[in-house]
């Protein structure tokens, strides 16, 4: 046997060797589990000390924003709640002076703007979309909110939960989305309201949301408790 | 009268640093791998079992999420093992002269002069120096290395590093140069592997720092 032939056999052996380590994945231990969780809490300072609360996520111009948008959840569209606008109130909790609940008709009164920006999902897809509605900022503004506060925290009609940090919530571009393309947000997309942040991942835009709650407190997300980053910044 | 020896040697901070920077390019290209499946560029999904992430229906049934928390887990902590061993392997590859002694120079003439050497098994390999073929093999992996991390950042931080993804052609474009970036590194292991398999003592100088072999017979030893 020559050298180079069995210097490509032996290679050939081992190559294949070397893929059996992909059996011994550790993912599943508790004790690796628990070292990915500290350092996904060390990325969640850094990304808090990389996001930059005046830089503003890229906006596009308006023929770029995508009119049917993906629908995205663990359940099919025909089962997202169906808000009615005769009783659906948005509670207010924690470090709020007013906490009066809000209508429907009360939140789109509100002052708002528009923002052609793009949807990153953790998964790696990305899509432009046209959303409107108030600066989270002006409404924690109007209801007293403590802005000194470390978060602002979300409960969602399908059970839903999630919470940002007060800087994210902060920024000019953190929206309580009324609208998608002009239209009234609808029922899928998370009527009467998705808190769309682009400065975050798209699993950090709550949809449907009933309930709003400032505290010190680092608020649970749905996907976060499932092992993703909490912070999940872009 | 002692015999003329070829010898190679690894120092300590090299052999750490490159031992620490192979795991974690493993670790990266595993859980790489389920992290592309959850939504992928091409047509073509990487077979499950060769994905870093943990059981994937156990994963399903107990988050309804495919292990691609783990590996996005798994992904963003060995980012941090492969920054800081590159670093260290560049700054003391740079700095102890390890770089320019062994890399440079190195040209086209001289890389297709050794790789049709190589091709047709006529390519000696003298430990502890490197031919043309092998040090423009390992620029380039050390350049692609920097490339994946660059390209890394334009895709985990679109928005706060924004100009970065204009340069990677946008946000798809930077998934795309992050993907054939590890195409290429994938290839380079195979290569890197397969040849360190043929001359073993380089693998002994990467562990214990220091091997050596008759001037000129590292290649004809192993054939006899």
């Amino acid at each position: 046997m020559t050298l180079a032939r069995r210097g490509l056999v032996r290679g050939g052996l081992s190559l294949g060797a070397l893929t059996l380590l992909a059996g011994c994945d550790l993912s599943d231990h508790d004790e690796v589990q628990s070292v990915l969780a500290k350092f996904s809490a060390w990325n969640d300072k850094v990304q808090a000390a990389l996001f930059g609360q005046q830089r503003l996520a890229p906006t596009f111009p308006e023929a770029m924003a995508v009119k049917d948008f993906r629908y995205n959840a663990w359940y099919g569209p025909e089962k997202a709640p169906r808000l009615n606008p005769a009783d659906y109130r948005l509670q207010l909790a924690g470090r709020i002076d007013n906490k009066k609940p809000w209508t429907v008709d009360e939140l789109y009164a509100l002052p708002q703007t528009s923002q052609i920006t793009r949807h990153v999902c953790v998964e790696g897809w990305s899509m432009i979309g046209k959303w409107s509605g108030t600066p989270l900022r002006t409404f924690l503004e109007r209801i007293g909110a403590d802005t000194t506060a470390r978060y602002v925290g979300f409960e969602c009609a399908d059970g839903y939960y999630e919470g940002i940090d007060m800087p994210t919530a902060l920024h000019p571009q953190t929206l309580m989305a009324f609208r998608l393309s002009d239209d009234i947000l609808p029922a899928k997309y998370g009527y009467p309201f998705k808190v769309r942040i682009p400065t975050k991942l798209g699993f950090k835009n709550p949809k449907f949301v009933t309930a709003i709650y400032v505290t010190d407190r680092q608020p649970r997300g749905y996907w976060t408790d499932r092992g993703y980053n909490w912070f999940s910044g872009i | 009268m002692t015999p003329m020896l070829d010898e190679q040697i690894h120092p300590l901070a090299r052999r750490i640093a490159h031992w620490v920077m192979a795991l974690s390019i493993l670790v990266m290209i595993g859980s790489g791998w389920r992290i592309y499946n959850a939504s992928p560029i091409f047509d073509f999904r990487f077979p499950e079992w060769l994905t870093l992430g943990g059981d994937v229906e156990m994963a399903l049934a107990r988050h309804g999420d495919p292990g691609v928390a783990t590996a996005i887990a798994w992904h963003f902590a060995a980012m941090w093992l492969l920054a800081a061993s590159y670093i260290v392997f560049m700054l003391w590859g740079i700095l102890s002269g390890h770089f320019w002694c062994d890399f440079l120079p190195v040209g086209p003439r001289s890389v297709a002069r050794d790789m049709v050497a190589a091709l047709t098994f006529r390519l000696e390999h003298r430990l502890g120096e490197y031919n043309a073929v092998q040090k423009a093999a390992y620029l380039g992996a050390l350049t692609v290395v920097a490339v994946m991390i660059v390209s890394g950042v334009a895709v985990w931080k679109p928005v706060q590093s924004y100009p970065l993804e204009v340069l990677f052609g946008g946000f798809q474009g930077a998934r795309l140069v992050h993907f054939v970036g590890m195409a290429g590194i994938v290839l380079f292991l195979f290569v890197h592997v397969a040849l360190t398999l043929l001359v073993p003592r380089t693998l002994l100088a990467m562990v214990v720092g220091r091997a050596t072999a008759p001037r000129h017979a590292a290649v004809s030893e192993d054939a006899r």
